[in-house]
């Protein structure tokens, strides 16, 4: 198999063609817009935090690449449900893999399917792409506002 | 087969033996390079002129009380007057050595801009210029409380000179404009934009980054004030740009970055400074890159600019066609006038993704805004990708980016 098609797989495809979680979400608790400065990537997370500090709600917007839409499409199934700090222990393992830092199948990890996205490390110019839904997630939870990828 | 569709006699495969880049490998193809607006590969002339002048010749230049200080000076001296006649200067003196296009325009912007603009003057640009072309006149503008105004283009991406000839006034200063789009290729008519801008007194700027490369450019004919551009892009070094400008403007413009070597005297109280254009080349100049360009410019003329010119018209024609022949595709600058330049985009299929799938067989192509976001913006568009032909391309290069764009389109089917 090819990096490439190690990176658009199937999973990949699908989710950037029919993105879950793709609308704004009315009244959210947090929210963030993220741009990726190098490709005009735009995205907005919004998040609807419960009492306990969970992800009871999450959705996004925005236009991007298939990696930067299906990234976020598949993080907001994968941080539903979760704490504020398993989400942050998520994006740090995650932001690692990506970066050839993290190898999630020699390591305990927390991040599920998600592992799909190991191929990016091999692209070291789409590593942004991958991330800006993550960045922008943590701006969200930050209350930061507005987010940049590195 | 597609060797026909070229009929201006050129031997292409000849010319990409002078270019060892092109005989690289990537992901085990060869590669097809077609990012040249970006970047240019050099031939072994340049590479090897460098490599000649860094191992027998090298020394520093205006100082060297020693043989080789003065053959030093005198090669960078014969580089100037090599780089005059390339562009049609009648002096060399008009010949400014930079960093690149972006240094050249950000001289103008601050030297020039400094001397000559002031509250309410008006400089005008395009909306499809490169971001070295807009970011140097808005900070200038804010700076100086003068106002920006912007030709609209058409949606070919041609200019509206309608507009244009509206938008001078005796309040324009300067007109900073592209020769060719780097977005886009639309080759704008820049002979008459001079002349219109000199009618209400104004200065005209051309960006020569994307047409030095691909066509005859004269500065006595165009009668233009400035013209920058950058050796990277024509086959010659990073690190070394060129500004042209009239002598009689350059002599009235402040000193831009100062320092040694563009001094008459220095005391502690005052400094004289010396005459264009020692007195805009502060600091030890990148001496083994003006070598360099000299080489390229040799090599240029050695093929000569109207082959390379006719040839690359040929691409581009044969390129629109193979890609337009795929369906799906949207063609972003159809302008008559246009340079070896293609920007199109997919529809659902981010440029980014075209371009690293591109990648796995070898075909590098820029996916993304080329420094030119306004210009995205008026196609509606966050980005493109772009494939920009040189002369040492070939039809079946053209082939292979319509085959690898065909399968884009399926794996995101
Ligand atoms: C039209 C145009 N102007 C200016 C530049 C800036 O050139 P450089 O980056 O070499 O300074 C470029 C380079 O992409 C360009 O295409």
């Amino acid at each position: 198999m090819s990096y490439q098609s190690e990176l658009y797989q199937q999973v990949i495809l699908d989710h950037n063609k029919k993105p879950r979680n793709f609308r704004p979400l009315e009244n959210p608790t947090h929210s963030c817009d993220g741009h990726n400065p190098l490709c005009g990537d735009e995205i907005t997370i919004y998040l609807k935090l419960n009492k306990d500090m969970m992800v009871e709600e999450i959705s996004f917007s925005g236009s991007g690449c298939a990696i930067s839409k299906a990234s976020a499409s598949l993080m907001t199934t994968h941080v539903k449900g979760k704490s504020v700090e398993e989400v942050k222990i998520m994006f740090d393992e995650f932001h690692r893999m990506i970066r050839g830092e993290f190898d999630p199948d020699k390591n305990k990890h927390h991040l599920g399917r998600l592992t799909i996205f190991i191929g990016v490390r091999e692209f070291p110019s789409r590593t942004k792409c991958a991330s800006l839904a993550w960045h922008t997630l943590i701006c969200a939870l930050d209350r930061k506002g507005e987010a940049y990828t590195e | 087969m597609a060797e026909k569709i070229i009929k201006t006699e050129f031997d292409v495969e000849r010319i990409r033996g002078d270019f060892p880049m092109l005989s690289v490998m990537v992901n085990n193809k060869p590669l097809k390079y077609l990012d040249n607006a970006a970047t240019t590969h050099k031939p072994f002339s340049v590479i090897e002129r460098v490599r000649k002048f860094d191992t027998e010749e090298y020394a520093t230049i205006h100082r060297g009380t020693y043989k080789l200080g003065e053959r030093a000076t005198i090669l960078y001296n014969e580089m100037r007057t090599k780089v005059a006649s390339f562009i049609g200067a009648p002096e060399p003196r008009s010949i400014i050595f930079t960093s690149g296009a972006t240094q050249s325009i950000n001289l103008v912007a601050y030297s020039f801009g400094h001397r000559y603009i002031n509250e309410g003057d008006e400089i005008i640009i395009s909306h499809i210029e490169h971001h070295a072309n807009i970011v140097p006149w808005q900070v200038l503008c804010e700076e100086r409380k003068a106002i920006l105004k912007v030709i609209p283009v058409n949606d070919n991406g041609e200019l509206i000179m309608e507009k244009y000839e509206q938008l001078l006034s005796e309040k324009t200063r300067l007109v900073a404009i592209t020769h060719i789009s780097n977005a886009l290729g639309t080759v704008n008519p820049v002979r008459e934009i001079v002349k219109k801008a000199h009618d209400v007194g104004a200065r005209v700027l051309i960006d020569g980054a994307q047409s030095i490369p691909h066509m005859k450019v004269n500065v006595k004919e165009l009668n233009c004030d400035f013209l920058a551009f950058s050796g990277h892009k024509i086959y010659g070094p990073t690190g070394i740009g060129v500004l042209y400008g009239k002598p009689e403007i350059l002599e009235s413009m402040p000193p831009y970055v100062t320092g040694g070597d563009m001094i008459n005297t220095v005391t502690l109280e005052k400094t004289t400074y010396a005459k264009p254009p020692s007195k805009f080349e502060a600091g030890t100049p990148p001496i083994s890159q003006v070598i360099g360009l000299g080489a390229a410019i040799d090599y240029i003329n050695s093929i000569g600019i109207d082959r390379i010119q006719n040839y690359e018209k040929e691409l581009l024609i044969y390129g629109e066609k193979v890609l337009q022949d795929i369906g799906g595709i949207r063609i972003i600058g159809t302008a008559k006038n246009k340079a070896s330049i293609i920007s199109f985009s997919l529809e659902n299929v981010h440029p980014h993704d075209v371009a690293t799938i591109l990648d796995e067989d070898g075909i590098a192509v820029r996916g993304g805004h080329h420094c030119a976001q306004p210009t995205m913006k008026r196609f509606g568009v966050p980005a493109t990708t772009r494939a920009s032909f040189a002369f040492y391309n070939k039809p079946e290069e053209l082939d292979a980016l319509a085959r690898g764009v065909k399968k884009v389109l399926e794996i995101f089917s």
